[in-house]
């Protein structure tokens, strides 16, 4: 799950209704957008979801896509996250086949990659690890010469990061974000 | 006050204004059509759902109100995705009621049950189940607000059969309740008013400019507003086929429609500009042809209140997100301004002389029918719109007749002209007619269909029959899928492929008689006018009109799809002077 040149995250704030992610997913498919990972979940507000999408802008520029986004009634709000400008987050799950030669070496690798060992088999053992996605995708490579017997990512959740003075300045600053025109 | 579902919502309709209805009533939009007998509002009981979709469309355009159409689930719901999709691609505003089956019956594959919002989604500006008795009210001012602001389209509502018939305590909610219920929709409506200013200089520095206007300047009230802009610049207009009627045709500075089955001076005027004012125009690739190479010298002011159309095309020189009409209003100040400020509008002289040299050369043309030779259906439409009362409203349905009815009518009024646009619906025009009647009851409502489209809905004539309104249609009969047929002609070495209809099936004299209408069929030229002015005289009734037409003839001007606007073939007649069009 490397990170392309050509994708692009956005934080989507949705009023939490049913259909709202049959609707953000039905529009990418309609207009041939590719959606590289997703993540929902409910937002601090009530009433709201927080979608963090990473599309890939190689088939259609994210300008359209955003608009486009837009003009579902139920997008309250989108902020493009540029990568170098916010803190990006993903959880890995991988079960891992080991031999008692080899077990050892796993349980290193995730120690220095700061991961929990949640399961220990004969044969298998399971790992979660959090972190930027580059981390997990480096976790990723390392792990599969061991022979990876299932993995799951949850796809990257992601906030603006916070400005030197925003940070030292008292609670309640806002964060800037680029936001876009509201569709009619 | 507790009353039923079904009750609160045939209420919020008549709070919304509503005064007719288009549909047919099933098992679980049962409840609702109760209420029904006892309301103010006018039911017209249709055929088909899908003529209750195009019905409301047709009423509509010609009103500017929201079309309302109401339906049961499942196959109904089904039926009416055609027009819900028509009305999407046209920006029609339009509400639609379907049944739904009981709350506990949903997910169950239940007898008459589909998931009617999903498959609608994509077709609709936005749709809702309402779970509740108590949302209904809310549920329909959403859906007349998100229907009739910004980009106007249809919405949906799916009410399942047991919340019509719970009961719910009344209320109706304030417009600051809707308002406050949409936080993610909020129209702008005001353009930009540096973006303004910016367009304001590029017109008048410009020496080739064309205003390229669409449909977005009749869903904004906005042809009063243009017609000031470019009287006050004297700058030509094109109007696209949404757009007829936006700018009278009987104007000097009106070039018509541009695009695929445009007429040369309007296409070319496009490619060889400078500087494109679009307003409320999409560049659908109708227009444009082949993009690359669509007015390569031309910066653009893009006009749209659907921030989406920025840029989706071709990319503007200056964005303008807004309601044309106050866009308009204020472009007009800003030159104004400009000009008292000591600005110059460039010399447009030279542009206006060439643009008057290809109309004088490429006029619209046909070769008139020899005696004894078949009858040509720009013949029918020429006698057609010159015996035609005034303010009479054109529809028409999608082909050939479509093109020609564009080309050959003389649209000098806003909201004259009722077609299917962006979805090409075949059919669409005698339901559309009925709607527009309906609508508009005092005036004459002509709608022109082809044979093909004629047998996609006719049955809707049983219904103005009935209901007494009185439309006439005249069909452009050459028992062919004529524009299929044409391309096949042109595209396709003459390999006619499934595009022949029967010349005997069916008799559409004796079909019209058996709905309740006259019939009448002209087969010569000299039939026409007696035919003309027999249907015209006819006000108790629909009538239809059966011109028997040439075949062989072809629509033209035409620039093939993908093609670039400078490769636009041109009558025969007039092929030996195109490069005269440069």
């Amino acid at each position: 799950m490397t990170t392309d040149i050509n994708h692009h995250i956005l934080s989507v704030l949705v009023q939490n209704r049913p259909g709202v992610l049959a609707r953000v997913a039905g529009l990418f498919a309609r207009r041939d957008y590719n959606i590289f990972s997703l993540a929902v979940a409910p937002a601090e507000e009530p009433g709201f979801s927080r979608i963090t999408i990473v599309v890939d802008v190689d088939s259609s520029p994210l300008e359209q896509i955003t608009k486009q986004l837009f003009k579902l009634i139920e997008v309250v709000k989108i902020s493009e996250l540029d990568p170098r400008r916010s803190v990006e987050r993903e959880l890995l799950l991988a079960t891992i086949r080991v031999s008692p030669e080899n077990r050892s070496q796993i349980v290193e690798l995730a120690t220095i990659f700061e991961g929990k060992i949640l399961a220990v088999g004969v044969e298998a053992i399971t790992i979660s690890l959090d972190g930027h996605p580059d981390k997990l995708d480096d976790f990723e490579e390392l792990l599969a010469g061991y022979g990876i017997v299932e993995l799951q990512r949850t796809g990257r959740v992601a906030l603006p990061k916070l400005d030197r003075e925003a940070r030292l300045r008292a609670a309640n600053s806002n964060t800037k974000k680029s936001d876009y025109g509201k569709a009619g | 006050m507790k009353i039923t579902g079904a009750q609160a919502l045939i209420k919020a309709l008549e709070m919304e204004g509503v005064e007719v209805m288009f549909g047919l009533p099933g098992g679980c939009i049962l409840p609702a059509y109760d209420p029904l007998l006892d309301s103010s509002i006018r039911h017209i009981l249709v055929r088909h759902e899908q003529g209750a979709g195009h019905m409301a469309e047709g009423y509509a355009h010609v009103t500017g109100r929201p079309g309302v159409a109401m339906v049961t689930s499942g196959p109904a719901a089904t039926n009416m995705v055609t027009p819900l999709c028509d009305a999407y691609m046209d920006s029609i505003p339009m509400v639609c009621i379907t049944g739904q089956v009981s709350t506990t019956a949903i997910g169950t594959d239940a007898f008459q049950e589909c998931d009617t919002v999903g498959i609608t989604r994509s077709v609709t500006k936005h749709n809702e189940l309402v779970m509740s008795a108590q949302n209904l009210p809310m549920a329909v001012r959403q859906a007349f607000r998100v229907a009739t602001t910004g980009r106007p389209g249809p919405t949906l509502i799916d009410v399942p059969k047991d919340v019509l018939q719970n009961s719910m305590e009344w209320y109706w909610p304030t417009d600051a309740e809707v308002i406050d219920s949409l936080p993610g929709y909020r129209p702008n409506t005001k353009g930009h008013p540096r973006m303004i200013k910016e367009a304001a200089k590029l017109i008048l520095a410009a020496e080739r400019p064309i205003l390229y206007v669409g449909g977005g300047i009749l869903k904004a009230r906005a042809a009063g507003a243009l017609r000031e802009l470019a009287e006050m610049t004297d700058i030509h207009v094109v109007t696209t086929l949404m757009a007829r009627g936006a700018f009278p045709d009987d104007h000097p500075l009106c070039l018509g429609m541009p695009g695929m089955h445009g007429n040369a001076t309007a296409i070319t005027a496009l490619q060889r500009s400078d500087l494109l004012i679009t307003l409320g125009a999409r560049f659908d690739d109708r227009i444009t042809g082949k993009v690359s190479t669509f007015a390569p010298d031309a910066k653009v002011i893009h006009v749209d209140i659907d921030p989406a159309e920025q840029g989706k095309v071709r990319k503007p020189d200056v964005p303008i997100v807004g309601d044309c009409r106050l866009v308009i209003e204020e472009l007009i100040k800003a030159i104004r301004d400009l000009l008292e400020g000591g600005a110059t509008q460039s010399d447009i002289g030279a542009w206006k002389s060439r643009i008057s040299g290809w109309r004088e050369q490429f006029p619209l043309s046909y070769e008139a029918s020899e005696p004894g030779e078949a009858l040509k259906p720009q013949f029918c439409l020429e006698q057609l719109r010159d015996s035609a009362p005034e303010g009479t409203i054109l529809v028409s349905g999608v082909g050939q007749h479509q093109m020609w009815s564009s080309q050959y009518w003389r649209f000098n009024e806003p909201y004259t002209w009722v077609n299917s646009g962006g979805l090409g619906t075949m059919g669409f025009s005698i339901p559309a007619a009925i709607g527009a009647k309906v609508g508009r009851p005092d005036r004459t409502v002509w709608a022109i269909d082809g044979d093909g489209c004629f047998q996609m809905t006719a049955q809707e004539l049983v219904t103005a029959s009935v209901e007494r309104i009185p439309i006439k249609v005249g069909i452009l009969n050459n028992s062919y899928l004529g524009m299929v047929r044409q391309w096949q002609e042109m595209f396709y070495d003459e390999r006619y492929s499934e595009v022949y209809l029967s010349p005997e099936l069916p008799d559409f004299v004796k079909w019209a008689e058996a709905m309740g209408c006259v019939g009448i069929r002209v087969d010569s030229p000299e039939e026409v006018q007696p035919a003309i002015d027999k249907a015209n005289s006819i006000d108790d009734r629909p009538v239809v009109v059966d011109f028997r037409v040439d075949a062989r003839e072809k629509v033209f001007p035409m620039v093939p799809a993908g093609m670039g606007n400078d490769d636009l073939i041109l009558p025969d007649s007039q092929m030996v002077r195109k490069s005269a069009l440069k």
